[in-house]
């Protein structure tokens, strides 16, 4: 009871920025992480430009998931991160995705099929996502072909909504949108690492959150063993040199 | 550079097409409401003030579906018509509709139906009537609802980022093509864009409460 | 043939509007009534903007019998319609409202010209003018105008001085008192004011409850003591007369008409034209005997032909002064004490004569 009641008082909350993409993940490591310890988490979830853009313009994060390691990268040489906090917490995975069909054969030749007219993918300016995908094209030689066909999802969520609405056949998705414990019918594809360059989901601590003994706790925690079993789990690769 | 300039393109094509059919819709629309004692009208009344209420998500959602090639609309087509540029101009006219009826209605109701009937002793019929004293009359809001078409859909992101699908030079309109700039971090062009725009709605609305405020 | 022949039959929430009749389908002809009598109901029947269920047939030519599903709308029915407020069209000149019928009557129907129909308005110099740049009076002289170049069959006027001062009447009386002249179509003319319809009108309905009471030539209408205009504080004769002399040196003119002579102030009127007059009930009073030294001009021969009593203490005196009609009215004293009776042959005294100039 002393125990409980001492270490309540030093009880702090974590401002979690986090990118669309890992917000169903962050959820399930916050509920492990709230239970083992005293610390709080909350969560603000949007496209990791939009966070960017926030969190330059003084936003009150303590921590900043983003689904590049551009964005982190750049708020460290800006001054707005803490040096040498940055890390990959997770390797976004890469999966084609064309519901309700039936097809037998490799996913080039599917694409390359005339009656398919309109492929999603995220826009590959500006998800990362959308830059494997293109990334993933350009190696299988359709993305000169595929111009005329590709509608450009706003993030990876919009490119799913395109899929799931029936409005686009097909197209490039999050496997971490798929998940296994419900299995949406249809043809599928997870594309070899290979295909793209990895896609590294960096997390960086913010100059606000120095000081946040809850958000170096959750740091901390995101590089655990049960952390990564979590992550791994729900869809995504992890760097092994960790 | 160039991205930006078809933007450009796209989005007044966009907005001229679509104020013209929200203005063709819209006043046969709003003299019906005017008009009418049917009990059908504060249902279409309802319908028509629904984006107004509605976030452009929710709006934009359901017209991915109906759009798509399986969509009540798409599946009229061979391939649907999310997507495509006339996909984009039944969305904004849906959505821009109630502020284009209403402005109509206010004006329409405001012709004193006294005026109409010495019309129609003077030889005038129905559509007579309509184009040579309600019209004339309504002109004021005419304008006010034409401007409000064309600078709402101008303005317009949330529906088209539904169901434009992005494409350059066919469905990427000028908001979308901002948030693209912002999102990459490419705020020098975002300035560009967003102060063109910025400046060019002012400059709409105010000709426009400049030619209403001349008027009375 | 030369008839309006209508019969309607219409409900609108406590009103109810049930009448039939064949007025004349030339001259004016008055309906007149109390406010809520349902005389603009019966106009709007006419002009089809209300649709009643019924029958109606303008000199010969049929504008709506339900039983026929036939229901001409009001831009096919060659109408004339004066309103009481001018509902000239806000957005166009003077000219293009004057236009706006003329513009959609096929050429080989177009009656009279916009020039002349300036001059006997007085409006010639108004045509560039928009109607908020017009007085009351010359708003309705334009939407008169406007009816009457619509080049129509049959011109309705609901009350079109109702809204205007009397200056403003006065102004606009001697155009309607030409009507008869210068159109040669049937004219409807409601109005609850019996002046206005005494000057104007040759024909007289009298509209009670959505039901037309009785209908008639002006002069025995309005001599008509059983009818409840008899009861007006206005009521009175009309006269049809014609100037037979003038008389230079006390600055006088005589009348003539069926039953005598009528002297008035000179007025600037050629000798045999026809004039009307109108002589109150209240400028009236009767002798027994041929009154000897008396101010008064005018004494009329006449026979009483009917007595009301109109209490407390008034009687209306019907007289037939040579087949003209004339009303009295005098106290229930003066009544005893004349003894009189009908078929009485009495002297009219005639106080004052209203000329309509």
């Amino acid at each position: 009871m002393l125990l409980a009641v001492s270490v309540s008082a030093a009880a702090e909350t974590v401002h979690v920025a986090v990118a669309s993409n890992f917000t169903g993940a962050l959820r399930l490591l916050a509920q492990s992480f709230e239970k083992s310890g005293a610390h709080q988490v909350r969560i603000s979830a949007a496209s990791t430009g939009k966070l960017y853009a926030q969190i330059r313009h003084g936003a009150p994060y303590d921590l900043f998931l983003a689904a590049d390691r551009a964005r982190p990268e750049r708020l460290e040489q800006e001054g707005l991160a803490v040096a040498g906090s940055r890390f990959t917490y997770a390797l976004g995975r890469l999966v084609f995705w064309a519901p309700g069909r039936e097809f037998e054969g490799a996913a080039n030749v599917l694409l390359a099929r005339p009656d398919v007219r309109r492929i999603a993918i995220a826009n590959p300016r500006t998800a990362p996502y959308g830059l494997a995908a293109r990334q993933t094209l350009e190696a299988i030689g359709l993305w000169q072909r595929l111009q005329g066909r590709l509608v450009r999802g706003e993030n990876i969520g919009q490119t799913f909504q395109f899929i799931a609405s029936g409005a686009a056949q097909m197209g490039f998705v999050a496997l971490a949108q798929l998940p296994e414990e419900s299995p949406r019918p249809g043809y599928r594809w997870l594309v070899q690492p290979e295909f793209y360059r990895p896609i590294r989901q960096q997390a960086v601590l913010l100059r606000r959150g120095a000081d946040n003994a809850a958000a170096a706790a959750f740091l901390a925690y995101l590089r655990s063993g049960e952390a990564r079993r979590l992550i791994a789990g729900q869809g995504y690769g992890l760097e092994d040199d960790e | 550079m160039t991205e930006d300039i078809s933007a450009l393109w796209v989005t007044l094509r966009l907005a001229l097409v679509s104020t013209s059919i929200l203005l063709l819709l819209g006043m046969p629309l709003a003299w019906w409401l005017v008009r009418t004692g049917s009990r059908l009208r504060t249902v279409v009344e309802s319908l028509v003030a629904l984006p107004l209420v509605l976030p452009p998500t929710v709006l934009g959602f359901y017209l991915l579906i109906a759009l798509g090639p399986d969509g009540i609309i798409g599946g009229l087509t061979d391939h649907g018509l999310a997507f495509s540029f006339t996909g984009l101009v039944i969305g904004s006219v849906l959505y821009s509709l109630p502020f284009v009826v209403q402005p109509l209605q206010n004006a329409f109701s405001a012709v004193s139906p006294l005026i109409l009937e010495a019309a129609g002793t003077l030889r005038a019929s129905a559509l007579d009537r309509f184009f040579s004293i309600v019209l004339p009359l309504s002109r004021p809001g005419l304008i006010t609802a034409a401007t409000l078409g064309f600078a709402h859909t101008v303005g317009e992101f949330g529906v088209v980022l539904m169901i434009g699908g992005n494409i350059p030079g066919k469905t990427q309109v000028l908001s979308i093509a901002i948030y693209d700039h912002v999102e990459a971090l490419e705020y020098g062009r975002a300035h560009w864009l967003s102060g063109g725009l910025l400046l060019f709605s002012f400059l709409i609305l105010f000709l426009v409460y400049r030619q209403n405020g001349r008027r009375e | 043939m030369s008839s309006i022949d209508f019969r309607f039959e219409l409900e609108r929430g406590n009103f109810r509007l049930e009448t039939g009749a064949v007025l004349p389908g030339f001259g004016v002809t008055a309906l007149f009534g109390a406010s809520g009598s349902g005389k603009t109901s019966l106009l709007r029947c006419i002009a089809g903007l209300e649709r009643a269920r019924g029958r109606l047939e303008v000199n010969g030519e049929c504008w709506q019998d339900s039983e026929n599903r036939l229901f001409v709308p009001p831009h096919r029915r060659a109408l004339g319609y004066v309103f009481q407020e001018a509902a000239l069209f806000p957005h166009l000149r003077v000219k293009a409202n004057l236009e706006y019928g003329r513009r959609r009557t096929p050429a080989g129907a177009r009656k009279g010209s916009l020039d002349h129909c300036c001059d006997i308005l007085g409006i010639g110099g108004l045509l560039q003018r928009y109607p908020h740049q017009l007085s009351g009076g010359e708003r309705q002289r334009v939407a008169l105008g406007r009816a009457l170049l619509n080049s129509p069959r049959l011109l309705l006027m609901d009350e079109p001085m109702a809204a205007l001062d009397r200056p403003r009447k006065a102004e606009i009386l001697p155009y309607l008192e030409r009507l008869h002249e210068e159109a040669d179509i049937p004219v409807l003319y409601v109005t609850h004011d019996l002046e206005e319809l005494a000057r104007i009108a040759d024909q007289l309905a009298l509209i009670e409850n959505g039901r037309i009471l009785k209908q008639g030539p002006l002069a025995e209408m309005l001599a008509s003591l059983d009818l409840p205009i008899a009861r007006d504080e206005d009521a009175g004769a009309v006269i049809e007369t014609q100037v037979i002399r003038h008389d230079d040196e006390y600055h006088l003119t005589h009348l003539g008409f069926c039953g005598g002579e009528i002297l008035v102030g000179r007025i600037q009127r050629a000798m045999g034209e026809r004039l009307k007059i109108r002589i109150h009930a209240r400028d009236v009073s009767l002798a027994l005997q041929p009154p000897g030294e008396t101010s008064i001009l005018n004494v009329v021969k006449a026979v009483v032909t009917e007595m009301a009593d109109q209490g407390p203490g008034r009687i209306m005196v019907r007289l037939d002064a040579g087949g003209t009609p004339l009303l009295a009215r005098i106290t229930r004293k003066s009544q005893s004490r004349l003894g009189l009776k009908t078929g009485m042959p009495v002297y009219a005294q005639i106080k004052s004569v209203a000329l309509s100039i």
